[in-house]
């Protein structure tokens, strides 16, 4: 007997692009199979069955019928709309800042179940947060986990000697932490002070629960976001793009108080 | 097969054009070609005209053949209420619903952080400009109720909560023949929080 015609799937939306006048196409991160592809034909007609269901943002259920290229959705119902990320700016761009890192690090068909659960829950988080700065960290740490990159704190990742608490670096292209003496033979490592290195070990083993408890100065969250973000920018070889927008309405004083302290 | 070089043209020129394929683009071609020759005419100097007449109006952005536009210019209209929309396109369908007097301001586009494209690129200063006259007194935000959209509309609304103009939102809920049982969380929890008296 061959794959069934029609199934369904848990999906979080994480990209949409329009063809044609009505129709998208969806990009959709699912727990059994990963990241796919697929149509939503009619999408963009008032009054269209699958509308709201099938907006980036949202996590529903979906029916899906194989198709040549990619699979069609033929029904949608919505799961969790996450109201509270739609209908703030600051938490929105953080959202979508999100889904693009997923949707820039995955490939097609291929499952990770735990970064579904990851992603599912970071929305959840961001939803509930007054301070999304570190649902993003914990994500992007957690992020890299999932995907194998996870980087190594615990040792010099050049001469594996134990760190001391002066001033280190982190080695994008290395993967970790380099030690005081290594550090300053790489021109392209960024120096992270013990307080930072102490939080991203902590963040690395710990749950979402006991991260959200750690309350950091403004300069060591913007230490912990240069550092992850560089990684970031390394493993991608780009920029992410939804950074400029953070940035600039964290410049702006429309983010009512959210953001770094 | 070998074509000669003004059909070879044609052709090439109008598969480049959304939508039509290198068959689409040939089966166009020959007709145009099949045509009487003032049907031919018309297209080039419609297609010619495009290019060379239509321009962005300079005060709210919509395509038009004169500056201002002719409803920036109509006296008859309502110049306190401008109606923010993301597309030139957006203007008609709103304009036939015969019920809005009011001006426009065209962004051309929406905010969209995976593009890459935030309000520099749109003509948010623009609008910001036009209202520091004092002469407005409503802003309709009419961008589509989606995630860009919605995104859109609250910078804008947080961009102009200081001139203390009152900032308007188009309705958002169940369209015209919808079936309540297919609409999704999101319209139906507008649909129920901005329900009116009947």
């Amino acid at each position: 007997m061959g794959a069934p015609r029609n199934y369904q799937a848990h999906a979080v939306v994480i990209k949409e692009t329009r063809i044609g006048e009505v129709d998208k196409i969806l990009t959709i991160y699912t727990p059994e199979l990963g990241k796919l592809k697929a149509v939503a034909r009619g999408a963009c007609r008032p009054g269209s069955k699958l509308g709201g269901n099938v907006e980036p943002l949202t996590y529903s259920l979906l029916m899906l019928a194989k198709g040549r290229n990619l699979d069609i959705v033929t029904q949608s119902q919505t799961a969790d709309a996450f109201p509270a990320l739609k209908s703030d700016l600051w938490r929105m761009a953080c959202g979508l800042y999100i889904l693009e890192l997923v949707d820039s690090f995955t490939v097609e068909n291929n499952e990770n179940r735990p970064l579904f659960d990851l992603l599912l829950n970071s929305l959840n988080w961001l939803c509930q947060s007054d301070n999304n700065e570190t649902v993003l960290r914990y994500f992007e740490l957690h992020l890299l986990d999932c995907l194998g990159y996870r980087p190594q704190l615990q040792r010099c990742v050049i001469c594996n000697s134990p760190i001391k608490p002066v001033v280190n670096f982190f080695g994008f292209g290395q993967g970790g932490i380099l030690c005081s003496n290594c550090g300053q033979e790489d021109p392209a490592a960024h120096s992270i002070s013990v307080e930072v290195l102490k939080v991203l070990r902590l963040w690395q083993r710990c749950d979402y629960a006991t991260a959200r408890r750690v309350v950091l100065k403004s300069e060591l969250a913007l230490e912990l976001e240069q550092v992850m973000q560089g990684y970031i920018k390394y493993l991608l070889q780009r920029e992410v793009k939804s950074i400029a927008w953070l940035d600039e309405l964290r410049k702006t004083q429309f983010d009512n108080g959210h953001g770094r302290n | 097969m070998a074509t000669t070089e003004p059909v070879a043209k044609l052709v090439e020129a109008f598969s480049k054009l959304p939508g039509i394929g290198p068959k689409g683009a040939q089966r166009l071609t020959y007709y145009l070609l099949r045509s009487p020759v003032e049907e031919a005419r018309a297209l080039a100097e419609a297609v010619l005209a495009l290019r060379e007449k239509i321009r962005l109006c300079s005060v709210c952005f919509n395509i038009t053949d004169c500056d201002p536009c002719l409803i920036c210019q109509d006296k008859e209209r309502d110049h306190s209420k401008i109606c923010v929309v993301e597309r030139p396109s957006d203007i008609p369908p709103l304009e036939q619903t015969g019920k809005y007097s009011g001006v426009y301001h065209v962004l051309h586009g929406t905010i969209s952080p995976a593009q890459g494209i935030g309000s520099r690129e749109l003509k948010m200063k623009e609008l910001l400009l036009r209202l520091q006259d004092g002469q407005v007194t409503e802003v309709i935000l009419a961008t589509n109720p989606n995630v860009e959209g919605e995104a859109t509309a609250m910078y804008l609304r947080q961009m102009i909560q200081p001139l203390e103009i009152r900032v308007s939102r188009l309705a958002r809920g169940l369209p015209f023949g919808a079936d309540l049982e297919y609409a999704d969380a999101m319209t139906l929890r507008q649909a129920i929080e901005d329900r009116q008296e009947f």
